[in-house]
Order: structure tokens, then sequence, then C-alpha cells
């Protein structure tokens, strides 16, 4: 277990370095560089500006200091906006994405899962055809439309009741977050509610519930402990690729309900060609996703006894 | 006991009826394939998605032939048009000029409040090319405001746009040309005050007004050939959008079918790139085996574990779009490049389980070689997990060029491509729905018949499935 632990995390920090440096080339084979504004017209002014971000040194000595100063935590400063500290731009707006992230997984979960046993309990009655078709439904709609028509279902919700009951757009409080994290999480709860179904089926009628409902187990006990218990199992292991795509699938939802969070400001980065913030979001986005897979495997291992981890 | 020497004669065997009891092929003999196409052809949900696949393959390749309108054209006469009929216009003289209607202004004894002007009605019929309405005259009015709204004031009176303030009592008449469009419209007329400050009450008319157009102008923007042959009263139909137009008056059907091209292109063109070289990376992998193996499955694992769209974004503008340019080659570059480990992963499992089976020992027994046990046996033998594979990617790709398109990412305008569109779209949700609701069930229904699609295949290709059901 120890072993494997190490074995992992190993991994996983060499996978983040592969990551930087995929990123490092990526940015600089860019056309263009965030110096060639049209401000900067005298090459006096860009000789002493690009000497200061050291952007006149060879490439592999760039990429050096870079890897450098990233070893220590230090993403550097941002090129557009003056003074900025990357690190500031990290702490300030993930959280904003994080929280949004884990409400969107926790809806995604707690759905999937229990739409998935209702499904398989009704195998083939009216709930499982209506669930469903509604996850069907849940994997083919992109979710900036599901975004833009649940801003659309708000606006004359709240002019029906002639309050606003919800909040269209914005971020503050709890009932900000409510509709862009079920938004967020609705394509992953569709997914996950599939394989609840398929894995709850096969289980229903396994050996060991036909032992404990002879024995005269009452059947929500039957359910709690011995069929949910079993079928949870396959979408914890998909639990780790959700987050993934969960976390960088916000960048659409923060962009329709007006979210300040990273995934907004990767966007702009990327236009603006902000070396530094570009870097030093995929970088730290990228550790976040490895990090997160290895956790939800090694957590894995602790709830299923059967899984040994080598 | 005395034993007899039993002997056989000729008369002790008997001769039996030939029987044959060979095995015989009770019914036709099916290969995998054609056995996979009954297995799908009973799938009713594949089938129909299989039927909707053509139909939109037919939209797109077809279409354009059908429905020559270019997608870049703009009807400016017709923004933002719902979906529906054909419009019409009647062809009506030119414009004339219109001097108005004058009215003695009537007094009236100081403090008492002005009120609503009475009979408020249109001097001819509503059109287009002007509206012109005229009113009593207010006892002690010393001017009027007109407000013009495109919804009923009444219930909180709301009198929308000011079109016109006459500071002439006598005025008693007024003609809007302001951007009429054929819709219904409310004025209100407001009498001022001695102050000419606005008085309380005001008198509302709803008007609807008709589609006009001088001979002249519809020959200038090409609706009719020549202005000789229509007369006046005539009525002439307009440039037909039957799925409306966006924003900028370019038509939404036509957009729609060269949008799809973007969208399926890509949708078709890179899972194809992506799977061929997943398929010699994991099949390489597969055949070397040893350290080889394990060092492109681990370079493999590397690729996966990049976010995926962070670098789709970052590689798309690694490779730079340039001017004109669609950049729909940068996408496809950038999403071969991110996409490939999957397949490889599977083909590679697929190509060590397919190499210990007893037929490729058979075959190598033979004297079969390298390139023989490939061609003949290791890909056709992967050919239907690959095909599944195949078509799951088509719609995941569809979705993530929908994505890059909507946040700008992805297909550079003027290109039309339905993520592109739908982001064009939710701007004008609110007032035109239709910009944004189309290309949005184009993209669901396309990925929702890809994925069924991918379901009966699976479901008619894996062998393990057979029996069960």
């Amino acid at each position: 277990m120890f072993r494997y632990t190490v074995k992992r995390l190993i991994q996983g920090v060499i996978t983040v370095w592969f990551i930087a440096t995929a990123t490092f080339i990526a940015m600089h084979s860019v056309p263009g560089d965030p110096l060639s504004g049209e401000r900067l017209t005298n090459e006096e002014i860009r000789a002493n500006l690009e000497a200061r971000y050291g952007l006149d040194r060879p490439l592999f000595e760039q990429y050096l200091i870079y890897m450098g100063n990233m070893t220590r935590g230090d993403f550097g400063i941002s090129f557009t906006q003056q003074n900025r500290r990357v690190n500031d731009i990290i702490r300030e707006h993930f959280p904003v994405s994080a929280t949004l992230g884990i409400l969107a997984v926790v809806f995604a979960a707690l759905g999937g899962i229990l739409w998935g046993a209702l499904t398989a309990l009704f195998r083939n009655r009216l709930p499982d055809v209506v669930i469903m078709f509604l996850v069907i439904l849940g994997i083919s709609v992109p979710s900036f439309v599901v975004a833009g028509l649940s801003q659309l279902g708000l606006t004359s919700l709240n002019a029906l009741f002639g309050v606003s009951i919800l909040p269209v757009a914005g971020w503050g409080t709890l009932l900000h977050m409510i509709v862009p994290s079920l938004v967020l999480g609705l394509g992953t709860m569709a997914f996950l509610t599939r394989l609840m179904r398929s894995s709850m089926l096969e289980i229903i009628n396994a050996d060991f519930v036909r032992t404990a409902r002879s024995k005269g187990l009452p059947p929500t006990r039957i359910f709690l402990k011995h069929q949910l218990r079993n079928a949870i199992l396959p979408v914890i292991t998909v639990l780790g690729p959700a987050i993934a795509a969960i976390t960088t699938g916000g960048f659409v939802v923060e962009l329709v309900f007006a979210i300040p969070g990273l995934g907004r400001y990767f966007v702009q980065a990327v236009q603006q060609l902000d070396y530094t913030v570009i870097m030093g979001t995929t970088v730290f986005y990228g550790a976040f996703l490895v990090f997160m897979v290895i956790l939800v495997d090694l957590v894995y291992g602790f709830i299923d006894p059967r899984v040994r981890l080598e | 006991m005395s034993t007899a020497a039993f002997e056989f004669g000729p008369g002790d065997f008997e001769r039996v009826a030939t029987e044959r009891r060979t095995q015989t092929l009770s019914r036709p003999s099916v290969s995998y394939w054609q056995d996979a196409w009954r297995r799908l052809r009973d799938n009713r949900r594949a089938l129909i998605s299989l039927w909707i696949v053509i139909a939109l393959a037919f939209f797109t390749l077809a279409g354009p032939l059908l429905w020559r309108v270019d997608p870049a054209a703009q009807d400016l006469d017709q923004v933002s048009q719902a979906p529906g009929l054909p419009q019409v216009a009647a062809i009506v003289e030119p414009y004339a000029s219109w001097a108005g209607l004058r009215a003695t202004p009537l007094a009236a004894p100081a403090g008492t409040p002005a009120t609503a002007p009475t009979g408020l009605s249109l001097v001819e019929p509503a059109t287009t090319q002007a509206v012109r309405l005229a009113w009593d005259p207010v006892p002690g009015a010393t001017g009027y405001q007109l407000y013009r709204n495109i919804y009923d004031p009444d219930p909180d009176g709301a009198l929308g746009l000011p079109v016109a303030e006459i500071l002439d009592p006598a005025q008693v008449s007024f003609e809007d040309r302001l951007d009429l469009e054929p819709v219904r419209y409310w004025y209100s007329v407001v009498p001022l005050d001695a102050t000419g400050a606005e008085a309380g009450e005001y008198a509302t008319l709803a008007v609807d007004t008709t589609r006009v157009i001088s001979a002249a102008e519809a020959e200038t923007l090409g609706w009719i050939e020549d202005a000789g042959t229509v007369a006046v009263g005539d009525e002439i139909v307009l440039p037909y959008h039957p799925f409306g137009t966006d924003y900028l008056g370019r038509d939404m059907l036509s957009r729609l079918m060269y949008g799809a091209r973007v969208s399926l292109f890509i949708g078709v063109v890179a899972p194809l790139l992506f799977v061929v070289v997943g398929i010699v990376y994991g099949s390489a992998a597969g055949f070397i085996g040893g350290r080889v193996d394990q060092l492109l499955m681990r370079f493999a694992d590397f690729v996966v574990a990049l976010p995926f769209l962070l670098f789709m974004i970052l590689f798309k503008i690694a490779f730079g779009i340039g001017p004109g340019e669609s950049g729909i080659f940068p996408m496809l570059v950038a999403l071969v490049l991110l996409a490939w480990p999957a397949t490889a992963r599977l083909v590679r499992g697929q190509v060590l389980q397919i190499r210990e089976e007893g037929y490729i020992g058979a075959s190598q027994l033979l004297g079969a070689k390298t390139t023989y046990l490939v061609l003949r046996h290791m890909i056709p033998n992967t050919m239907g997990v690959i095909l599944v594979t195949l078509t799951f990617a088509v719609p995941s790709v569809i979705f993530t060029e929908a994505f890059l398109s909507f946040i700008g990412m992805g297909v550079a305008p003027p290109t039309p491509s339905w993520g592109s569109m739908s982001n064009e779209g939710l701007r004008t949700m609110l007032t035109h729905p239709h910009e944004l609701i189309f290309p949005a069930i184009f993209i669901s229904v396309t990925v929702l018949a890809f994925n069924l699609l991918g379901d009966g295949l699976r479901d008619a290709l894996d062998v393990r499935m057979r029996g069960q059901e």
C-alpha cells in the first residue's frame, strides 16, 4: 500500500513536469508575444521590457528559470495585469472555481447514484423510461445550451413571482451557486446514472442478495446495505476523470453565468498571450487533476477491500 | 454342452438402406459482419439513429446544392426574422411628402388640466413606408409629445420611444417614417400644458403596419428583375428564409448547412485520423512488447494526463490562424495530438489478447509472416472494437468543437459552425430564441444519434453480448 502510494506520487510528479514542459513548448511556439502590443513602438522600451521579463535569454535558459521558480511554487508576474502575481490570481479565483466544481461533483454523484439505483429498481417501467430519456437528453445537449435555457427559465420564474427567487447570474451567496453547479454537473450526472444503472442491474439478483432475501431481511436494508454499497464501487472509479471533466467544463458555465472563476481568467489570458498566467493556470490545473485521480484511486483501495493496490 | 461351430453365411446379413447422417446447414451461414448488421437492424433505436446520420449527411452534402443561398449574405430588411412563411410586400407609389393636418388651437380656462386627446386615428392605412396619425385638438394644449412602443403601454404606462415633440398647438398630425417594420406599434399622444410639461393624460392607438415597397426600391434590392413589370397594388415575395435569419440578417437554413459541414467534417475526420494514429501506435506497442511497449505506453499515459480542453486551446493558439482562414486545420491537428492515446491503449490491449489466440499460433506454424498476421488476423479482429470507438468519438469531438467555438476559441467567423451559431444566438435568446434553438437542436440530435448508434454497434459487435438481452 505504502509502496503503491509512493510510486503513484512519483508518477504524478513526473506527469506534472511533462505538463509544464508541454505548456512551455506550446506557449513559445505561438506567433507573437505578450509585448507586441500597439503601445510599444519604441525598440528601446521593448528591449528593456524583454530584459525585465527575461525574454531576451535563450529559450532553454528561460525554461530552466521557469522550472526553477515553479519548484519553489512561484509562477511569476502577469504580463498584462501590471504587478499582479499569478499566485495571487490563482489564490483569488481558484476557490470560486473549486466551490462551483465541488458542488457540481456532489450534485452529479448524489443524483447519479440516486437516479441510477431508481431506474434499476424500476427496470423497464415508467420511472426507468422517463429517467433514461432525461439521461439521454443530458448527455446530448451541450452545457452552454442548458446554461442559456436555465437562465431563460430563471428570468421567467422570477418574473412570474415578481421577486428574485434565484439570481440569474453573478456570484457571492449560496443562492448564486445552485443553478450553475446543477448545470455544470448535469452531463456527469447523466453519465453516472447510466453507469450506476448497469452496475446495479448486475448486482440486483446476485447470490448474496438472494441469500439476504431468503434470510428475511427487510427490502430497505437489502437495498442500502447490500445492493447500493456494492453497486456504487464502479461509480467511484470514474469520479476522478469526472472531477477533471467538471473542473475544465466550468469555463462555459463561468462565462454564461458571469462567475469570477479561474476558467474565465484562462480564456482571457490565452487571448492576450499572457505567458505566465497561461502556464501558471495550466500547470496548476494539471497538477490538481493528476493528484485528484491518484487520490480517488487510493480511496477506492480503502473502500473496496477486494481491490489490491500494487 | 456341445458347441456347434457357428458360421456366418450370406443369409445372415441383411442389406441396410443407405443412410447419410452428415451435418446439414439448415440456415444460411452468416459472417461476423452480416451477423452484426442483422443485430443492428433488430435494434430500433440504433436503426433510427443510422437514418438520422444518413439524413444529416444528406443535409450537409446535398443541402447547399438544393438551397443555394449564400450563408454570408446579409438580408438587412429581414434581420432576426422568425422562421415561418415567406414575407410579402405590396408595391406602392414612391414616397411623397405630406404636409400634415392643422387645426385651430382651442383655448381652455387657465388651471384646467389638459385632457387626453380624442379622435386619435390613422389618416391612411399604415405601411412600412409611413404611418400618418391625426387627432382632435386638445383644449389648452401648447403642443404634443408622441411615443411609439412595440408593447401595449396600457398596464404600466410605459409609452416607449419618444418619436416626436410638436411645439405648435395647431399641428394635430404626425408622420412616422423611422425604421418601420411590419409589426404592431402602439402610438401614444401626450398633450403638453402651458409650461411645456407633459400632461398626465394620454391616448394610445394600436397600429398594424403592412410591408410595402416602391417598385424602384424593389429593383435596387434585387427582389424583382425590372421595375416596369409590376404595378402598384401587386404583391411581391421577399427572399425566403424558412428557418428565419440571424442578428445580421443571414439565412439560418444555409448557415446551418454550412455549419454542419464544419461540425461534421471535424466530427468525422478528427476521429478517423486519431484512430489511425492510435492503431499504428497501439499495435506497434502491443506487437513489439517488452521495454519498448512500456516506454510507449508510459508516454501515452502522460498525454492522457494533460488537461484536454486547456491544451486544445493552447495548441489551437500555438498553430495560429492567419487572416481569412477558418481555423479548422489547427483544430484537427490539436485534436489528433491529444486524443490518440485512448485508441492506442485499446488496440494494444486487443493485440496483446489476440496474439495469444490459437489461430495466430496455427497461422505462424504454417509460415505466416508478420505482415500477413497483422493484415489478415489482427486488424480484422480489432475492427469491431475500433468501429465502436470511432462512433463514440464523433459526438465527443462535435461537443469539443461546439464548446471551443462557443468560447470563441474555435472556428473563426464568418465561417459558421453550430457552436459559434449557438454562441451568437445566446445573446439574442430573449427576443429571438430561434437563433439559439436551431443550432442547439442540430448539435443535440447529432450527438444523440451517434451515441445511440454507438450503443447499437457495441451491442451488435461485442461477442460477449451474444445470447444475452
